[in-house]
């Protein structure tokens, strides 16, 4: 079945997801989606497949044009999406899920259905158990069961969204045999990746995607530089923080191992000294949250030890390391940071640390209302934090961490803001560093990561490499951040 | 009028929280009116029973007084835990075990003190079993990862089937074990009243008193706001470096206490029958989340509301005693008077929200 989406434009409030995306998908072909976390893949994607339906444009299946008001929908036309975290039924078996979805009478027929899942199970080579839990199955076996389930369903058009983050070296072979032979048996395949080297080795066609845009479309092989370059844009920016003083040891880590259920960093030593400022890059979800969070005493490592101003905090509670100097600025600002309902003033009183027993609202008012001067905020004392706009609400989370804080972690700071926002959030975090405080921060933004920091570790698949920023251009971050040189 | 304005006053229309809320009362009145209809009575015979006896005389008005005691404690609880984001279901549970508490320590020293000494220590065992009890549901929460509303059901049929095989066990009357409760305690251990107006003046008292301390303790002090930080983004308020465990937990204890407090009313106070029985919590609890529900977590708005609804629950009574209609029909009223309201509340929001996208 061939593919066409035109024109597709979707906004999130002031965010372009997509903006007018074209895409042509042949039947029977191994079609890739490159592009950065945020480039608008995943969105248009969605759209596609009937979960987001676009502000505009059409999508067109064999010259027809369709409109799906849900998955459900999409499916039944032969679209089917493989999700990045699987989307299935932990609790209940492996026929229970294949079953899921399927339209039909009342009854089940399990005796057929059953025949069914282990045909198409043996077609691929992938050994099922149909009575197993789901929940005891491997992510890489809880998509096979997902790709059967969409193949049982009558799916043409199979789309898989990043679907090698959590599966093992084997499993991830399989996973690209089984593609191919569907792509020979004439179904369409879209493979949703950020990964260069997997995007290469399988698809004959590739479109870029980079700010919600289509910047390039192009057949297999392609040089890997031009690939790069259309998913970073202008690769021109070189690292300058090329000579800070810095001070003292702030943050000290000593074959620091930490995981998550999908990913593990191993054995990483780092020694940050006051006011540097380091870059965590990686695609997203490579391990630099990990990182992040383990530094925030957010996330006990498995291994190694956590030191702050030489003082071993390893494994003691979040409030340990808020008194030991650390404060940890997460990318949520309506959902992590800020409250929403309460206005700047309540959010002044609420992080005094040692707080009398009534509120002094005169003092917290005051307070705020300098806070709102020096930071540059567009708000009053009395406004609801969730009526500040964006950039605004970065400032109000900047201005409420402790001015004497050692360790500063920070998620995306200037993620959805402007450039003048962002300056000014950079130049209040560079006055922070003057005065000794470190930084770590995760970026998506190449430019950003090379501007600000001192060094950059670069993330791909839970692995780190750390290097020096200064004279380190874009292209060569971008290549690191695909992959290159971890393998 | 042109388009403009016309949206203007639309507009308007939908954000007036006032004219929202006029609609819903009377929604609900018309509501009730076509049950009572349905029952072959008269609606506005009906609504003047109710007013007639709940205002109807002066001992009427002190009985809807007394009842109105225990509402208000609960509710002020109540705004503890809703404030922190709780949904406290097993408030009855703590009444219960306020009144527990209260009735043993009573049996206990009733012949070894004064009565004024016992009767003090009783409400601080009435606070002490309520708060206890309270924070069994937030220990049940915070460790034990069962939400609070299905812990505090749990909880309630408990204290529930402990009054039972207290009354019938341990506690039961000499000779004759009956359900109709523990042995009655002597005059000496009641609250005093006024003379010729059966309303204790300590009851009253006391309800005021805990809710303008709650009120202004969640407006002033730092747990208050602390508090709110939870209840409104628990995720927020822990990356502040607040703890969010103590004030569960504090929520939780602090609005038991009230709630047992309420119960050692049901135990001593005016309207009680001066003894233990099975429940004895009578439905308060869930009364009051009813009033703090409606008043919008305001307490200056709990207390009129608590006492409106005192005063239908008293009034109805009167639909059975003089119409042979169920007395239940007040329930109905408030019932349909908050689901009215959420659902003004509700489409108002809708329709907001789709105007804004």
């Amino acid at each position: 079945m061939k593919v066409e989406l035109k024109d597709i434009h979707k906004y999130f409030g002031p965010i372009r997801a997509n903006e007018g995306v074209n895409l042509s998908v042949e039947a029977g072909m191994l079609y890739g989606l490159l592009g950065e976390n945020g480039a608008g893949k995943s969105t248009l994607m969605k759209i596609l497949s009937g979960f987001l339906s676009p502000d505009k444009g059409e999508i067109l299946l064999d010259g027809q044009t369709v409109r799906f008001n849900s998955p459900a929908q999409a499916v039944a036309l032969g679209v089917g999406m493989l999700h990045q975290d699987p989307l299935d039924f932990p609790a209940l078996r492996v026929m229970d899920n294949f079953l899921l979805g399927s339209p039909g009478s009342w009854l089940l027929d399990r005796h057929q259905t059953r025949k069914r899942l282990v045909e198409l199970a043996h077609q691929f080579d992938f050994k099922l158990d149909p009575d197993a839990l789901v929940s005891n199955l491997s992510i890489g076996e809880r998509q096979q069961l997902e790709i059967l389930r969409l193949l049982g369903l009558g799916v043409h058009i199979l789309i898989l969204d990043e679907p090698t983050t959590a599966i093992s070296a084997q499993q991830r072979e399989k996973l690209f045999e089984a593609l191919h032979q569907l792509a020979g048996q004439g179904k369409t395949v879209i493979f949703v990746s950020h990964k260069l080297e997997e995007v290469k080795s399988l698809c004959s066609k590739v479109t870029v995607l980079a700010q919600g845009k289509v910047t390039g479309e192009v057949e297999m092989p392609y040089p890997t530089e031009g690939l790069i370059q259309m998913m970073f844009g202008q690769t021109i920016t070189v690292g300058k923080r090329c000579a800070v003083e810095l001070g003292h040891s702030v943050l000290e880590l000593e074959n620091l191992t930490v995981s998550d259920w999908r990913m593990e960093v191993k054995g990483l030593s780092l020694k940050v000294r006051a006011g540097e400022v380091i870059g965590l890059a990686g695609l997203e979800g490579s391990g630099q949250h990990l990182i992040l969070k383990a530094c925030a005493g957010l996330l006990r490592p498995s291994a190694g030890r956590i030191r702050i101003a030489n003082q071993d905090i390893t494994g003691r509670s979040y409030r340990h390391f808020i008194e030991a100097g650390v404060a940890y600025m997460p990318a949520g600002r309506l959902e992590e940071g800020l409250i929403a309902g309460m206005t700047l003033t309540e959010h002044t009183a609420l992080v005094d640390r040692n707080p009398p027993f009534f509120v002094d609202w005169d003092l917290a008012t005051k307070t705020a209302s300098r806070r709102i001067e020096e930071y540059n905020i567009k708000g009053e004392p009395t406004t609801l934090v969730e009526e500040l706009s964006g950039g605004n609400q970065q400032r109000t989370l900047l201005a409420f961490l402790p001015h004497s804080s050692k360790l500063l972690l920070m998620e995306h700071p200037s993620r959805g803001l402007d450039m003048e926002s962002t300056e000014y959030i950079w130049k209040l975090l560079l006055n922070r560093t003057e005065r000794g405080t470190a930084i770590l921060f995760t970026s998506s933004d190449l430019d950003e990561l090379l501007d600000r920091s001192d060094r950059v570790l670069t993330f791909f698949g839970g692995k780190v490499r750390i290097r020096e920023t200064c004279n380190v251009n874009g292209l060569q971050l971008g290549e690191s951040i695909g992959g290159k040189g971890f393998e | 009028m042109n388009p403009s304005e016309e949206k203007d006053l639309n507009n308007w229309l939908i954000r007036s929280n006032t004219i929202l809320q006029i609609a819903a009362i009377l929604f609900a009145l018309v509501f009730s009116a076509v049950i009572l209809l349905m029952l072959g009575a008269s609606p506005l015979d009906a609504f003047s029973l109710i007013l007639s006896g709940a205002f109807g005389s002066s001992s009427k008005l002190a009985y809807v007084m007394t009842a109105w005691v225990p509402v208000l404690l609960c509710s002020a609880g109540l705004l503890v835990t809703f404030t922190a984001g709780l949904w406290n279901i097993g408030i009855e549970g703590q009444v219960v075990m306020g009144a527990v508490f209260a009735t043993g320590l009573m049996q206990m020293l009733q012949d070894s003190f004064p009565p004024a000494v016992v009767l003090i220590l009783a409400a601080f065992a009435g606070l002490l079993g309520g708060a206890l009890w309270g924070m069994f549901a937030g220990g049940l929460r915070l460790y034990g990862n069962v939400n609070e509303i299905f812990g505090g059901l749990g909880l309630n049929f408990i204290a529930g089937s402990l009054t039972v095989y207290l009354v019938l066990g341990p506690w039961k009357r000499p000779g004759i074990g009956s359900t109709s409760g523990t042995q009655p305690f002597p005059p000496s251990l009641w609250l005093p009243t006024f003379k010729g107006f059966q309303v204790s003046p300590i009851e009253i008292l006391l309800g005021l008193m805990a809710i303008i301390l709650v009120g202004s303790a969640l407006r002033g002090t730092h747990f208050g706001l602390r508090l709110r930080a939870v209840g409104k983004n628990l995720r927020a308020a822990f990356l502040k470096g607040i703890s969010v465990e103590k004030h569960t937990l504090l929520a939780f204890g602090l609005c038991g206490a009230l709630a047992g407090l309420a119960g050692w009313v049901l135990v001593v106070g005016t309207s009680s029958r001066h003894n233990l029985f099975p429940l004895i919590s009578s439905g308060y609890g869930f009364l009051a989340i009813l009033v703090v529900l409606l008043a919008n977590l305001s307490a200056m708005w709990s207390v009129p509301i608590s006492f409106f609804f005192a005063a239908i629950s008293m009034g109805s009574l009167q639909l059975a005693l003089q119409r042979q209609l169920d007395s239940s029909l007040g329930g109905v009223i408030q019932g349909m008077l908050l689901l009215s309201i959420l659902v003004a509340k509700g489409l108002q929001s809708r329709l907001l929200f789709r105007r804004e996208r």
